[in-house]
């Protein structure tokens, strides 16, 4: 599922271009307000930029131009729901009048499958993501932790191209956040997925690549490790200040 | 907490006051100054509040411009509304000092819980007449068109002077109507006819007259055997009871009578 | 009991609430109460309740067919002139009902802007029950939209952009999250507007007109019988009264059912 993007939105000063290759993870670092977020939506559907074009597996998701006369093609503009791109918030908005069972299946059930199937579909990776115990509960009465995994639970079953996160980990408490990481570090394998993060600990546990963003623009980039340890910019020395890159990745939780 | 405790007495105290206001306005005129005792001369200014029928809208207007030319220094104001409803309003202490009523029935209910100061006098008749848009849309001709299928007629409520006018007409004639709507004064009736939503309507000769090239007047033979005889009465408690009754000689006399009769109303 | 207010402005509202309680209160005081049964189950007043109630129920089944999709247009779509729409749709709430009636009359009365091409075809508006229903929910439907409108401005459409990530079409993502979650919205609307609709009388006398069973409603039923029999005008009134309280105190729902 190779992921080609590039866009320009003015009015946000973006104008970016770069790839996510198959069971890719690409982490977008950068301050606030250097176009992260935005990346995420235009990809996702939700925002539509100024011009730009992006394919996910060939096929087109959007190919805008400035002038449109001139081209000789059409505008295209997929919606969000024809995209197959999974949006992971910040928050986990888990959809309150449904229980965990049901949020899970909504993705399946918006593809056609049967209440049954998508049921089956749900609890799969609800012990996937290791919160089966809460099947049956509201969003309501879960913790913050208990709602992102349920979320990353939704995410991934609906069957996602690419899977798109927007500071997974910003919304939860200090004890929530490893064990979140360490979920998603097993289900993002092999899989594409657009990281946007912080913490430099999340690159460094989740992405195979970094892309640094400066005012909308990208600034670095290139494999986590290395970028890491021989930073370009202000921005990423300040950000990988202190980090002892001396040892190696880490390596994978068997269980806990 | 000292707060609150003030809150709650200027909470009793508004209480308090309101309900008190309640006992202080009692129902009847009857706690009223008696009248004349103030002794108004002609010279001070005096205003003399005048309840009347929808239909004597513009007859009284008339009659009360007369009045006040003739009496320097009197100022009549003048409420126009279905004469059941003033009689509520009186009832409830509305401060008027002269009523009159579309028809004897109504003004009885004054009289008899002695609201009005001694017997009412009649001083007009008023009969019913059809009144159809300029055009005539449906050919009405005579009463008993108004039964036929298919004619959207308008009268009045039987709880109304006109209302009651009718029934005694229908009576009369030996023709049922079936009314799309049954208002509560004669002056919606009339504005539903010059509108165009009813083929036709039943109201006073004085209404039609009044209406002009809006409507069109067909007379109806048996209404002269329905007719709605007008009453005029000082309401008891008023305190311009002497002004009243002048002001109730001038419709009965050769004045308003003049006026009443240019409008279409009958003799007394 | 931990008091999130200071203590003075419990006492304001208490006032407030006298207000418009006392009256009630005074009105119910002067029920003939030996006459009651009698007047409340007369062949007109049982005749103006079921109208009433028939009439308000399908004004707000209308309310709610055309509110919502307004709602939705209002609080989710962006159009050339929405402000201006938006006033003109909730106009009824600041006119005066009879202004309202004036205005249907001179669009559906027989000589209006589509009576008249009503009365070609054979239907005749003016004076039926179809009018009753019409001034009502003339006058009821901003309230439904108004309630809808201001629910679905306040839960955003965070959950609606999830739930289209997740691959819910815009029709799915109508059915399964925007309706389900604007529903208390819904319900607090759609009880506002059938409260309405019952009270409703301005417009009706303007343009439906009055008769018994087909177009005289409750509360042009007592101020009929104000006329004649003060007793049964204040009988019919605390019916009226007693629906509304009713209507409304079955549908509530206290909030915290998140």
């Amino acid at each position: 599922m190779t992921f080609e993007f590039a866009a320009v939105l003015r009015r946000r000063a973006l104008d970016v271009s770069f790839t996510v290759r198959p069971g890719e993870t690409v982490a977008l670092l950068g301050s606030n307000g250097a176009g992260k977020s935005t990346i995420v939506e235009v990809s996702a559907g939700l925002l539509r930029p100024d011009s730009g074009r992006a394919t996910l597996d060939g096929q087109v998701l959007f190919d805008l131009a400035a002038d449109a006369a001139g081209r000789g093609r059409p505008d295209v503009f997929l919606p969000p729901h024809a995209r197959r791109t999974v949006l992971l918030a910040q928050e986990p908005l888990l959809f309150p009048h449904l229980s965990v069972r049901d949020n899970v299946a909504f993705g399946p059930r918006s593809a056609g499958q049967s209440r049954a199937a998508s049921r089956l579909l749900a609890d799969e990776w609800l012990a996937a993501a290791e919160v089966s115990e809460l099947a049956d509960r509201r969003p309501g009465m879960l913790s913050g932790g208990q709602a992102q995994r349920v979320a990353v639970a939704r995410a991934l079953a609906a069957s996602p191209r690419l899977l798109l996160l927007d500071e997974p980990m910003t919304a939860l408490d200090v004890a929530a956040v490893p064990a979140q990481r360490q979920l998603l570090h097993r289900v993002l394998l092999d899989r594409s997925v657009i990281l946007v993060t912080h913490d430099p600990l999340d690159a460094l546990a989740l992405a195979d690549r970094v892309i640094v963003l400066g005012d909308g623009r990208i600034v670095e980039e290139g494999p986590t490790r290395a970028v890491f340890a021989h930073p370009q910019t202000d921005f990423t020395r300040a950000l990988t200040f202190g980090l002892d890159l001396s040892a190696g990745p880490p390596a994978p939780i068997s269980s806990v | 907490m000292t707060w609150f405790r003030t809150g709650r007495v200027a909470l009793g105290l508004a209480a308090a006051s309101v309900v008190l206001a309640g006992c202080a306005g009692t129902a009847g005129a009857s706690d009223r100054s008696p009248e004349g005792s103030t002794g108004h001369t002609e010279t001070q200014t005096e205003t003399l509040t005048v309840f009347a029928a929808a239909s004597l809208t513009e007859t009284f207007t008339e009659l009360a411009d007369r009045f006040e030319a003739a009496n320097p220094g009197v100022t009549v104001a003048l409420s126009f509304a279905g004469s059941a409803d003033l009689v509520t309003q009186i009832r409830e202490g509305a401060p008027a000092d002269v009523f009159a009523a579309a028809d004897l029935a109504t003004m009885a209910k004054l009289s008899r819980d002695r609201l009005v100061d001694g017997d009412p006098t009649v001083f007009a008749t008023n009969t019913l007449m059809i009144a159809v848009p300029a055009d005539n849309p449906a050919d009405i001709a005579s009463f008993a068109d108004l039964a036929a299928p298919g004619v959207d007629v308008v009268v009045c409520a039987p709880a109304v002077p006109c209302g009651a006018a009718r029934l005694a007409l229908e009576a009369a004639a030996g023709v049922r109507l079936a009314p799309v709507s049954e208002e509560n004064a004669v002056t919606d009736v009339l504005g539903k006819v010059t509108s165009g939503q009813a083929d036709a309507g039943l109201v006073y000769v004085t209404d039609v007259a009044a209406a002009g090239d809006a409507v069109l007047g067909i007379p109806v033979a048996e209404a002269e055997q329905a007719p709605n005889e007008y009453p005029i009465a000082v309401v008891a408690g008023s305190e311009h009871a002497r002004l009243g009754a002048s002001f109730a000689r001038f419709v009965t006399g050769a004045t308003g009578q003049g006026v009443l009769g240019a409008a279409g109303f009958g003799a007394r | 009991m931990t008091l999130g207010v200071p203590r003075w402005t419990l006492a304001v509202a208490a006032v407030g609430a006298l207000f418009i309680v006392l009256p009630i209160v005074g009105m119910t005081l002067r029920v003939e109460w030996s006459q009651f049964g009698a007047l409340v189950t007369s062949e007109a007043s049982v005749a103006a309740l079921l109208l009433s109630l028939r009439t308000a129920a399908m004004s707000t089944v209308l309310c709610l067919l055309f509110g919502v999709p307004m709602a939705l247009a209002l609080a989710r779509s962006r159009f050339p002139g929405q402000r201006l729409v938006r006033a003109v749709v909730l106009l009824p709430l600041v006119l005066p009902p009879v202004v309202g009636g004036i205005a249907l009359l001179s669009t559906f009365g027989r000589r209006g802007l589509l009576g008249e091409t009503f009365e070609v075809l054979g239907i005749q508006i003016a004076f039926s029950t179809t009018a009753v229903v019409l001034a009502q929910t003339f006058v009821a439907l901003p309230f439904l939209v108004l309630s809808v409108e201001a629910t679905l401005r306040a839960s955003g459409a965070r959950f609606e952009a999830v739930a289209a990530t997740l691959g819910a079409t815009p029709g799915t993502v109508l059915r399964r999250v925007t309706l389900p979650l604007v529903l208390p919205g819904l319900i607090s609307g759609a009880v506002l507007a059938f409260a309405r609709a019952l009270g409703e009388f301005g417009a009706t006398l303007t343009f439906a007109g009055s008769l018994q069973g087909v177009t005289r409603t409750l509360p042009l039923e007592i101020y009929l019988q104000r006329e004649t029999d003060a007793d049964a005008a204040v009988a019919l009134a605390l019916v009226l009264v007693a629906v509304a309280l009713i209507v409304m105190v079955a549908t509530h729902r206290p909030r915290g059912l998140s």
